[in-house]
Parts: C-alpha cells; structure tokens; sequence
C-alpha cells in the first residue's frame, strides 16, 4: 500500500516540470491561439519527440521504453500543468492504446514503433456532431474495405497522420485504421473553444479502411481505450487544476483591495480551499486510477469513470475560479486564465461528457454492488 | 502507487477477519433502538468488545509498547479498524481517549502517573472525554475562560465546559485552563486531566437535536487538580490542543458511517416511476458524484496512513477529509429522504427501512459540520496552512487576554 510516486517516479516529474518550464511556458501556448495554423506547436512536439517522450509506456518490443503506465500518467500531469500544445493524448492515451488493446501482431509491429519514434501522428475519430455516440448517431460505413462518411470534431485531425475510426462494419460498429494522407480523405481545421488543441472535420470518401480488433466489437472496443485514455487525461487535468489553483493564490496574495491583500479574506480563501478540496478529490481517484492501469486491475473501468468524473469537475471549478479571483483582468484575453478555462472543457469533452461518464460510473458501480452482494460481502 | 494489501498486509488481514469472525460480540438481541449509539445496550457491547480486543493484544495496535500499545504499524491497524467496519464493529467511545487525548499526554507527560491510565483506557475500563470548548469559544478555542489558579501543590479550576462528547460516561478527562489572562491567550493556557469524580465537577447532558444523548455541558466549581496532573508546562496548553486536534481531524477523515453502498442498498428497495430509485437516471447521476467523493475519503485515508508509515505526523491536509467526510454525510442521508419520498417521513426504528438509519443520520449531521472543527475553520486552516493565505485581520492577536472584547 502506497498512496505516492516513487522516488524515481518523483525524480522522472521534477525532469519533466523543468524541462517544459524551459520550452513550454504559457507564451507558446499563446502563440497556438493566436496562430492556431494545425492545432499544436510543431516546434515544442518536436522537443517531446527528442526526449523520447512518445515511446515512455510503449513496449520495448514495439521500439518503446517500456516504462510503465504510472511514469506515463507522471508525464500526462506535467503536460496539463503546463497546457502544452501538444497532440500527445491522441497519438499516444488514443492511438497507441487502441494498437496494444486492439492490434494485431502485424499492426503493432508495423505502426507502434513509428509511433513511439514520434514519426507517425495518430489520432482517434469517433464523433459526427452535436450529441452523445450511441449506434444510431454514427453513420460512417465501411463497405467493400472503404470508408464513408465525416467525423467531426477529431482533435489533431489535420495534423494527424492515420487514425482509428468508429464506423459501422459487416457486423455492428468496428474500429478501422485508416490512413489520413491517403485518397479519398479530405481535411479542414474547425474552430474550437480551445484553438490550442486544433480539431479537423474529415469527409471520407471511399477512403481504404483496415479493421482494427474484431469486426462489431468497436463500441466494446471503444469504451476500454476510452477508460485508460480517461486515466492519462485525468492526470493532464489534475495538473491543471493544481496550477490555477496556484495562479489564483498567487494573484490573491499580489492582490491589493481595501488596504489589504485580497487572499486576507475569507471569501476568497474558502472559495480557493474548496477548490483545494476538489483537486484533492480528483488526487485521490487518479492515483487509483494510475494504480489500476499500472496493474491492470479488474476494478480500471470503476476506477477510471471515477478519476474522469473527479477530474473533469476539479479543472472546471479550479480554471472558472481562477478567473472569478482575478477579476476583471482575468476576462480579459491577455490575461492567461483563459488558457486554463478553454483547455479544462477540452479535456472534459474529449473522451465524452461528464454525463456520459457519470452513466458509465454508475453502471459500473452497480455492477460491483450486485457481485459483492451475491459474494455475501 | 499501490492500493493493494502486499503479502504479508494481506496475511494479516485474514488472520484479523478470522479472529473477529471468531471473537465478535453477538448484537442480535439488540432492538433496532438499542443498536444505535450512546443507548446503554449498545455501550455495554462495545465495551464488552474493547476488552476482548485488548486482552488479544488488538487494543492499541500501532501504540509502542512503551506505552502499552501492540508496537504494530499504522498499516496494521488501519487494516483491523477496515475489519472491524466490515463487521459491523464501529464503535467511538473510547476514541477520544485513544486517539485524541492520551497520544497527547503520553508525548507530553513520561511520568509513571500518566502511563498508569493507559492500560484501563486500553481496555475500556476507563472512557476519557475533552473539556476545551466553552461557551463563549467554539472555533475560537484559545479564546476559553475557565480558570486554574495555583494554591500550593494544587491548581483550583472554575468554569464551564461544552460540547463535551462522552463526558456522561467518562471517567477522566483533559481540560484547558488559562493560567495568566495577562499575556496573549494563546500563551495562557494550561493542559490538565482529572477524575470526573472530582468534587466540583458537575456534568449536565446537552439533547441534541436528534435526541441523542451525546454531548453535554460540564460545570467545574473550585476543583481541586494537583500539579501531578498537569500535562505539558504551565502556558504550554496550546500545544497540547494542537496535537489532539490534528488526532481529531485525521481520525473523523477516515470516514466511518453510512456509505455509497448503503444508499445503493437502499434505493434498491425503494419504487420509482420505472422500476425502483437505483433506476432513475436523476439519482445514478446523482450517485456517481457521491461515490467520487466518497472514494476520495477513502483513498485520501490511505495518504494519510502513508505518510504515518514514514513518521510524518498528519498535517493540515486531513482537513480535507474531514470537510468531504461531514458533507458526505449531510448530502447522502438528505438524498436518502428524498428518495423515500413521502416515507422519508419516517423516524421509527421498527417501521422505516433500514431501521431509519438515514433519518437518525439527518438528524446527526449538521452536527458533524461543526464538531471537531467547523467547515469553516476547516476551509481557514486549508486556506492558511496548505495554500499560504495570510490570517484574517486579527484584533485580539499580541493583546492580553483580559483586553479582548467579549460579546454574548
């Protein structure tokens, strides 16, 4: 029982904090917002690549570094500190897990160590607009080995190079690998709340589509991938939440108002201790969720609903008080609050919304209640 | 990160499970009624339990064995109380003794006086409570005005205590007194613990909103408390308050009482509009927040022990749990009543599903937000101590005690 990093794991963070205080300030971020050009900045991706960033959790055998998923989530909370502008969670939480949990020998062998290197950029393209993903809102068909119909929202699917995508198959909804350079795909960024993580609308016309993992088990399939990505994710969050949470201290205790500093009263300290206590809350359920995919527990699908519900209330509540505490300024487009706010609702509807997610928590629990009951527990 | 029992924690926890299964104390003569806390069947059973802990070496697991403890590890014990919850065993009265006060004592007196008045309290021969609230201190503990004058060997007390949790049952208590109303009041303040026999003692139990019988109010009238019996140095009380109150708060954090399964249990056998309340799609979302927040109670419990298994002392950041823990309770038992509809009604033991233990739970909690330090204190103390946010302007900070300006 041990509710913390180790201390190689806190060593591999403090590495990770340094280096992206150095290359990846808040200035970058800015920069992407106000020149969105793919979505990321191709300049600090690169910087990742270097660092071997892409390969951390891969396998050895597929040209990783094998690290382990806790060192992974380790990266995933710096990432979120800094709001990098970066498409790691799509190649690497979407993409790269659909490979290892779906793929079959050749598929991994052919495109994980491509990925690990950072010279393949993938992505995952499920949603076709305004409303939650049941079997009846998909309408992307894979006939004859091509694929038909439009994804949008696909976060970097314009800098994307292969994706995997959800699309009614022979039997049923299947996941399909599709590659994005290749004919038959046509691509346009889409404005976003938060430009910084750029979106495409892709139309596929006929475009030649591969089956990824069991013809009619993508929803199945879906939901696994979108349960450990929901994990990473939520550590990107927390260490959003954890940084404005910061900001706003820090503000408050520069603050002046009324002849004392803004963070003397109580109505702004018990505002940003309970901030402090839904991060904490959100803390708690991503460690147990890190722990589950470091192990890969049976209780991951509980664990991970719960560390995304947690996650995505804690950054919501950390970034829209950040602003609140700064006041007027904090509205203001110079100032650098928005950067948190957009990026909190980015991440909380990337895998699908706190509803859904909430449905999942709840599903799950039921289940887990039912069987302790009939263990006699 | 690991939240898994390693071999040798799980090892112990079967041979715990073994030993309570073995050892528990029948409770299924008990009505409903006597079932619940501070009703005398009830005391009697876990006092019945305590001694069987005790002899078996159980009473104090993680205590050196200076001090009559198992010398076990705070793992160890976390894993028997987890036991005993399972059980059914959750028993607070002698809590306050054992996880509060006599740490506090044993770090501050070595004596052999002090260590005597472990091992009955070990058993649960001897139930201690806290004489520190006043009614004119609540959250502003150090602002307390019960007397301790000195007179020779012996220091004479008057005043009035509140809140006294168990002070109807206790045998001993630890008191504060202020010994030097001319400096600052936290620098006045003195530690004591005494017979609650000693003459000038008078407790008058406090009916709670919930009927219970719990706290109670505790009238001191020229108690005679000999020097022996002081705990830390004369003006060193504050310390003393401080060590037991950070006890207090990392032990209310650990989340004992009704749980996200209960309700689950309940909403079950409650109708809905379609099939029963644990269908209705208000509530699951509804569940799914308070399972968060009730896994965050959980796990933030095992930090707190992590950090307990490397010598740290807990810090501030129980708050934390304490907050969660009593807005937990508040939020599920009123959802409780909720789904029960109309039914919610219901207070009787014998006729309210789960013998109405979510109504006596509503009637419980607002207390729970404010014993052992208010939301609000603990929002100060997060907001203080963990963030570095400066104190409120403080009017009665470096001003003798006597100056402060006193209201009702």
């Amino acid at each position: 029982m041990n509710f913390d990093y180790t201390d190689d794991q806190k060593a591999l963070k403090d590495e990770a904090r340094k280096f992206l205080a150095a290359c990846s300030p808040l200035t970058v971020v800015r920069g992407v917002l106000e020149n969105p050009g793919q979505g990321h900045d191709p300049n600090l991706w690169a910087r990742l690549i270097e660092q071997g960033w892409c390969g951390a959790a891969i396998p050895e055998a597929y040209g990783g570094l094998g690290m382990g998923y806790v060192e992974l989530c380790a990266l995933a909370e710096e990432l979120g500190r800094a709001v990098s502008p970066v498409p790691f969670a799509s190649s690497i939480y979407l993409f790269a897990e659909a490979l290892l949990l779906a793929g079959s020998e050749e598929q991994k062998t052919e495109l994980l160590p491509l990925v690990a290197a950072g010279e393949l950029l993938g992505t995952l393209a499920v949603s076709e607009g305004p409303g939650v993903l049941t079997e009846a809102t998909v309408a992307a068909r894979v006939t004859g080995g091509k694929l038909t119909g439009v994804k949008v929202p696909v976060t970097d699917g314009v800098a994307a190079d292969r994706a995997v995508v959800l699309a009614h198959g022979t039997s049923g909804l299947s996941l399909f690998l599709v590659d994005l350079a290749g004919p038959g795909v046509m691509r346009e960024m889409v404005a976003t709340i938060d430009p910084t993580r750029g979106a495409a609308r892709i139309t596929f016309a006929g475009a030649p589509a591969e089956l990824l993992g069991a013809d009619g088990e993508g929803l199945e399939l879906l939901s696994r991938i979108q349960d450990r990505a929901a994990i990473l994710i939520a550590f990107e969050q927390l260490g959003g939440a954890d940084r404005a949470l910061e900001m706003a201290r820090d503000y408050a205790l520069e603050r002046y108002a009324f002849g004392r500093q803004i963070a003397s009263f109580q109505a702004i300290k018990h505002k940003l201790a309970d901030v402090f206590v839904k991060n904490e809350v959100a803390r708690a359920n991503a460690y147990y969720g890190a722990w589950a995919l470091s192990c890969d527990a049976p209780e991951l699908p509980l664990a991970a609903a719960a560390a995304r519900v947690a996650a995505s209330a804690a950054y919501w509540l950390a970034s829209k008080e950040n602003i609140q505490t700064h006041g007027g300024i904090g509205f203001t487009w110079e100032a650098d609050c928005h950067l948190f706010f957009r990026r909190a609702r980015h991440l909380a509807l990337v895998l699908g919304a706190s509803r859904d997610w909430k449905r999942r928590l709840a599903d799950r629990l039921e289940l887990r209640f039912d069987a302790e009951m009939a263990q006699g527990n | 990160m690991n939240f898994e029992d390693s071999a040798e924690e799980a090892a112990y926890r079967t041979k715990i499970r073994d030993w309570i299964a073995a050892n528990a104390p029948d409770m299924s003569h008990l009505t409903p009624e006597e079932r619940r806390p501070w009703q005398d069947k009830h005391k009697d059973v876990a006092g019945l339990w305590q001694a069987t802990k005790a002899d078996a070496g159980f009473g104090c697991i993680s205590w050196p064995k200076a001090w009559g403890g198992a010398g076990g590890t705070a793992i160890e014990e976390a894993i028997f109380n987890q036991e005993e919850a399972r059980a059914g065993l959750q028993f607070t009265y002698f809590m306050t003794g054992l996880h509060m006060l006599l740490p506090a004592l044993l770090e501050h007196n070595k004596d052999a006086l002090s260590l005597s008045l472990v091992p009955p309290a070990i058993r649960g021969d001897k139930i201690w409570c806290q004489l520190f609230s006043e009614p004119s201190s609540g959250s502003d503990s150090a602002g307390l005005r019960s007397a301790a004058v000195q007179d020779g060997a012996d220091w004479v007390i008057n005043g009035q205590k509140v809140w006294n949790s168990g002070a109807q049952i206790a045998d001993y208590g630890m008191l504060i007194a202020r010994t030097d109303p001319d400096v600052p009041k936290h620098k006045g303040l003195t530690a004591f613990w005494l017979d609650m026999k000693t003459p000038g003692v008078e407790v008058r139990p406090i009916k709670m909103m919930s009927g219970d019988n719990e706290l109670n109010e505790v009238f001191l009238t020229d108690v005679r408390i000999p020097d022996a019996q002081r705990v830390g140095e004369v003006g060193g009380g504050w310390k003393v308050v401080i060590s037991t109150l950070m006890n207090e708060r990392a032990a209310l954090g650990s989340g004992s009482g009704l749980s996200w399964r209960d309700i689950m249990q309940l909403a079950k056998q409650v109708a809905s509009w379609e099939g029963t309340a644990l269908d209705d799609p208000a509530f699951r979302e509804w569940l799914a927040d308070l399972y968060v927040d009730a896994e965050a109670i959980r796990l933030l419990s095992f930090r707190t022990l992590t950090s307990l298994s490397k010598g740290a002392a807990p810090g501030p950041e129980g708050s934390a749990g304490k907050l969660l823990w009593s807005g937990l309770a508040q939020n599920l038992s009123s959802q409780a009543l909720d789904i029960l509809d109309h039914g919610g009604l219901i207070d009787d033991p014998d006729l309210a599903l789960m013998n109405g233990a979510f109504q006596h739970r509503f009637l419980w909690a607002p207390g729970l937000r404010l014993g052992g330090g208010t939301d609000e204190i603990m929002k100060n103390i997060i907001a203080e101590r963990v963030l570095g946010m400066p104190g409120d302007v403080r009017v009665d900070k470096n001003v003798p005690f006597r100056e402060i300006r006193r209201g009702r």
